[in-house]
């Protein structure tokens, strides 16, 4: 049976409960803390955006098949089952005003990892056909073409072509034996090239031996937005077979949120065994080379930066201290955001949200959050590490007429390479 | 039946049912909980799942400052009432003779007029929480008639306990005895309501401390 | 003694002074908790009364109650006053025995009908009738026909009141109280294992002066039983700063702290222990450092133990923990197998998702 449908979609979830499910579900007492901590919560002032509340379809499932009270209770006719038309309601709310950013999952008071169970929830919307038709897009092109931005091949060897132009220096691509095999998002590629730059500088100064993958170079993957973990496996299918081909050892994930969960924590479950190489961010690496002294810098950025921490990479990613070690080297003005680090709040766009037209205006809203954290300080630069969160704080900045530079960590670093 | 009957009875009869099936019943929660297993984790550990989940089950009491800020009226009034039924439920020499019965061992208790005091603030802050969740909109579109039915099984011995402390409104054998009848309501309901977080929380804490904690965070 | 003359002539025939007679009223008054003011009050109804005829029955009893009430140290006023009553009929105080006894009670239950006042001590057998008996008579026919003429009946101690130590579990002889055979006649309940003498006396002064008492919900004097041991307790103020003795003789037993963790029963029993006392005042068993077994409340034989703290659960709820535990691992392993084999079938009928199965894109 194929294409869509509801009984997929239910089944899918029945297999999505596990024990963590469980007990998250087990001892929610509706305190409404997650709301407080949801940008799209507090922004809008909405309580449908209560992050637990989004979570119902899921709740329901668990009770009415898995608790001996809630099979009874459905049996007995007492409590309604799921349906078809409860999906299309929460689609919304599963995805629009959702970008898997792991507040809520700090702050709840019985230890629910609501972020956890929003992935888990998509795996049902997905296949009942409840997804946003922007994200289904994205995610057919990520398939077919490789891109969910429809990036192919050559429009990637025309940035390559600007770039060498640009720094003089030669892009390694489909080289055997390299150290380091890069991945880029298809955001960077088309928006940010000049990342593509950055990297090629500071490996040359580095002495690193790295390449691209023209088979698989590319970081995104639609399938951990849409939540649906047969693709998302077949993209990452794709990153372990160039990377077996090109037999290197590490592969770098870019400056791209969800491009790392999807590779470094996802990507060896998704596949089904572990990696046979390592995994490592760009800003890990840079970090290291900072530490083993192959990062020399020179000219400290003039004024003050502040750092947006991106959530994939921070929160739910676990890479905390290098950009700002890396930020020490660059500026001697370094603002922490009020609640920085793993605390710090979302852009509004991650989570498959800027891949979906129809969340336009609400991400927008939501940007309202990262407004409010800037206006609390001042500074003269906003350097993060992820382009979605770039482009939505490009946009952002721009609907409430703020102006204020944002930065990429790499291509800062890149501007201050020592000779 | 006389007001003694009706004590003998409660303290009898009655708590053994109530024993049997809150302890038989979360014993089932939490089994229905780890025998939904959990798949093993592929990726390359950055960090300890066992501490990263120790820590969260202790530290997720504390909110960082930024949600401390935020949602105050909610963390202020449950510290308070949470610990307030602590100090009323474990540190009342007479409640701790009933642990004596059932563990073999007690412990210390504080005076009991302390407790008493106590037992007002629990009171107060249970009060709070609930205008609070008549009031506020997230609380409102949240809540169930569980949500309410908890908090009344909840506070009723609380105030049943008072009132036989204080031995007003009725003859004391009966405000004892509605005060071991009302506890004996909570204990039933335990394993079927919300309640049960007291149990299921520290495993959903250490689910997400591990998590994390594989990632290298501390959450 | 002239069955027509007044108390107050009697007890001037025996030489007891009007200062005297007023000290007893005093004392009766505050028992009773009266404000001073009563003190002329009783002292002018005794003065009036008439001895009324009272034909104690004494059934299933071990004569502790007579014992109390006769054990009156230096309380001479109460022994005349019990002098004053026309006691014509009690086995252990007459000096008649036999069919002579028996004679003078059927005479003063012709000659004061719907007079006379009965004191019952003792429970009532009705497993078999025969357990207790009376010149072959049973108790339960004594009871019946004694009480058809009585203008109130009295039940002293606990046995009379509620069935006393006979009604324990498993109670072999079906014993009762009065008041579970009587229900047409005023009853008056003083309990207690036994009453405090002084209580006794207090109901029947009560009785003489101001007629049928203010009952409680168990038929006790409220004047007598409206207070609870745990309410006029001196060792009170432990139980308030929870300082408690943990064993008989440790420290704070012999600090006089509160005995509630070694069962007392105080804050549950009703009596005028803590303020009358035994022994014309001396102590009572609190303040000799024993718990208070309860003993003027129904049942306190069954109350889960005189040394279990009355907030202790009577039963084993360690062991039924534990065993509710185990069977909860035998459901839990169960119910848990079941949802777990219901997880397993619909992961095994999962289907490989592809971009097909995604509904409409844009």
């Amino acid at each position: 049976m194929s294409g869509p449908s509801f009984q997929r979609g239910y089944n899918a979830l029945k297999e999505e409960i596990d024990a963590p499910v469980a007990a998250f579900f087990s001892s929610c007492v509706h305190c409404g803390m997650c709301a407080e901590a949801c940008l799209f919560f507090t922004e809008t002032g909405d309580p449908k955006y209560t992050p637990i509340h989004k979570l119902d379809p899921l709740r329901k499932v668990w009770e009415q098949e898995y608790t001996f009270w809630g099979k009874l209770a459905r049996s007995l006719g007492i409590a309604k089952p799921l349906t078809d038309e409860d999906l299309t309601e929460w689609e919304t709310l599963v995805y629009d005003s959702c970008t898997l950013c792991g507040r809520c999952s700090m702050v709840c008071p019985v230890g629910n990892d609501l972020t956890y169970m929003i992935r888990k929830l998509r795996e049902g919307m997905a296949v009942a056909g409840h997804a946003p038709p922007g994200l289904v897009g994205a995610t057919r092109r990520a398939v077919t073409i490789g891109s969910p931005m429809g990036v192919k091949l050559p429009a990637l060897q025309a940035q390559i072509q600007h770039v060498e132009q640009d720094t003089g220096l030669k892009i390694p691509v489909d080289v055997e034996n390299a150290d380091y095999m890069l991945l880029l998002s298809s955001m960077e590629i088309m928006n940010f090239p000049e990342f593509i730059g950055a990297v090629a500088k500071i490996f040359h100064k580095a002495g690193i031996t790295w390449t691209i993958s023209s088979e698989a170079f590319e970081a995104t993957n639609s399938g951990i937005q849409i939540g649906v973990s047969d693709i998302a496996a077949e993209l990452v299918q794709r990153i372990v077979d160039a990377a077996a081909k090109l037999k290197v050892k590490n592969v770098i994930s870019p400056e791209c949120g969800h491009a790392y969960m999807a590779i470094r924590w996802e990507g060896p479950n998704l596949v089904g065994k572990p990696f046979p190489f390592k995994v490592i961010h760009i800003l890990e690496l840079l970090d290291d080379l900072r530490q083993q002294g192959r990062l020399k810098l020179k000219d400290k950025v003039k004024g003050s930066l502040t750092f947006h921490d991106p959530c994939q990479i921070a929160r739910r990613g676990g890479i905390l201290e290098q950009p700002r070690h890396l930020l020490k080297e660059l500026v001697n003005n370094f603002v922490e955001m009020p609640e920085s680090g793993q605390m710090n709040w979302c852009c509004g766009a991650g989570g498959g949200v800027s891949s979906n037209e129809r969340a336009d205006e609400l991400r927008i809203k939501a940007f309202q959050r990262k407004k409010s954290q800037l206006d609390q300080i001042k500074v003269d630069g906003l350097v993060s590490a992820c382009s979605n969160c770039r482009i939505q704080m490009e946009d952002g900045l721009e609907a409430y007429h703020m102006d204020l530079p944002i930065l990429s960590l790499t291509e800062t670093i890149a501007d201050h390479l020592a000779d | 039946m006389t007001d003694v009957d009706f004590l003998m009875w409660v303290r009898g009869p009655a708590f053994n049912v109530a024993t049997v099936i809150l302890c038989a019943g979360i014993v089932v929660r939490i089994l229905g909980i780890f025998l939904m297993g959990r798949k093993p984790n592929l990726a390359e550990a950055r960090g300890s799942e066992m501490v990263g989940g120790l820590r969260t089950m202790l530290h997720r009491s504390i909110p960082d400052a930024g949600t401390f800020k935020r949602s105050s009226l909610t963390v202020i009034s449950g510290w308070v009432f949470h610990l307030g039924l602590f100090v009323v439920i474990f540190l009342f020499v007479p409640h701790i003779l009933v642990f004596e019965q059932a563990l073999g061992f007690g412990w210390p208790g504080l005076p009991s007029n302390i407790v008493d005091a106590i037992a007002v603030i629990t009171i107060i802050a249970l009060l709070v929480k609930l205008i609070h969740r008549l009031r506020d909109p997230v609380l409102r579109m949240l809540s169930e008639f569980g949500d309410y039915l908890s908090w009344f099984v909840t506070i009723l011995p609380v105030v049943t306990g008072w009132l036989a402390f204080h031995r007003l409104g009725a003859p004391p054998p009966a405000l004892i005895a509605i005060h071991i009848l009302s506890v004996e309501l909570l204990m039933v309901l335990f394993p079927f309501t919300k309640l049960s977080h007291a149990f299921t929380l520290w495993i959903a804490r250490w689910y997400n401390g591990a998590i994390s904690g594989y990632r290298g965070v501390r959450s | 003694m002239n069955k027509d003359q007044t108390i107050g002539e009697i007890l001037r025939s025996k030489g007891i002074s009007r200062r005297s007679f007023l000290k007893f009223c005093a004392t009766t008054a505050s028992v009773m908790a009266l404000p001073p003011a009563m003190i002329p009050v009783i002292a002018e109804a005794l003065e009036k009364a008439r001895r009324p005829s009272v034909i104690w029955l004494s059934f299933q009893e071990c004569t502790g109650c007579t014992e109390s009430l006769t054990r009156s140290y230096g309380a001479t006023i109460e022994d005349l006053i019990f002098n004053v009553i026309s006691l014509d009929y009690h086995h252990t105080l007459q000096a008649a025995s036999g069919e002579a006894a028996e004679a003078a009670r059927a005479a003063a239950m012709a000659e004061n009908e719907g007079k006379y006042l009965v004191i019952v001590d003792g429970s009532i057998p009705t497993g078999n009738p025969g357990y207790s008996t009376i010149a072959g008579v049973s108790n339960v026919d004594i009871l019946k026909e004694t009480a058809k003429g009585a203008a109130a009946i009295v039940s002293i101690g606990t046995c009379a009141s509620y069935g006393g130590i006979p009604h324990a579990d498993p109670n072999p002889t079906g014993a009762v109280s009065v008041s579970d055979l009587i229900n047409d006649k005023p009853i008056i309940n003083v309990p207690g294992c036994p009453p405090i003498p002084a209580v006794i006396t207090g109901v029947l002064v009560q009785f003489l002066t101001f007629g049928l008492p203010e009952l409680d919900d168990l038929g006790r004097p409220k004047a007598f039983y409206g207070q609870s041991i745990h309410d006029r307790c001196y060792r009170r103020p432990f139980y308030d700063k929870g300082l408690f003795a943990e064993s008989f003789d440790d420290e704070g037993a012999r600090k006089g702290w509160c005995l509630y963790k070694l069962g007392c029963k105080g804050p549950t029993t009703y009596n005028a222990c803590a303020t009358t006392k035994w022994n014309d005042g001396t102590s009572f068993p609190i303040e000799a450092g024993h718990p208070c077994l309860g003993c003027s409340e129904p049942d306190f034989w069954d109350g889960g133990g005189f040394y279990k703290a009355l907030s202790k659960p009577t039963g084993d709820i360690g062991k039924t923990a534990i065993y509710a535990a185990g069977a909860g691992l035998l459901a839990g392993a169960a119910i848990g197998g079941v949802m777990h084999a219901r997880k397993q079938a619909a992961v095994h009928k999962h289907q490989r998702a592809t971009i097909d199965d995604l509904g409409e894109g844009s």
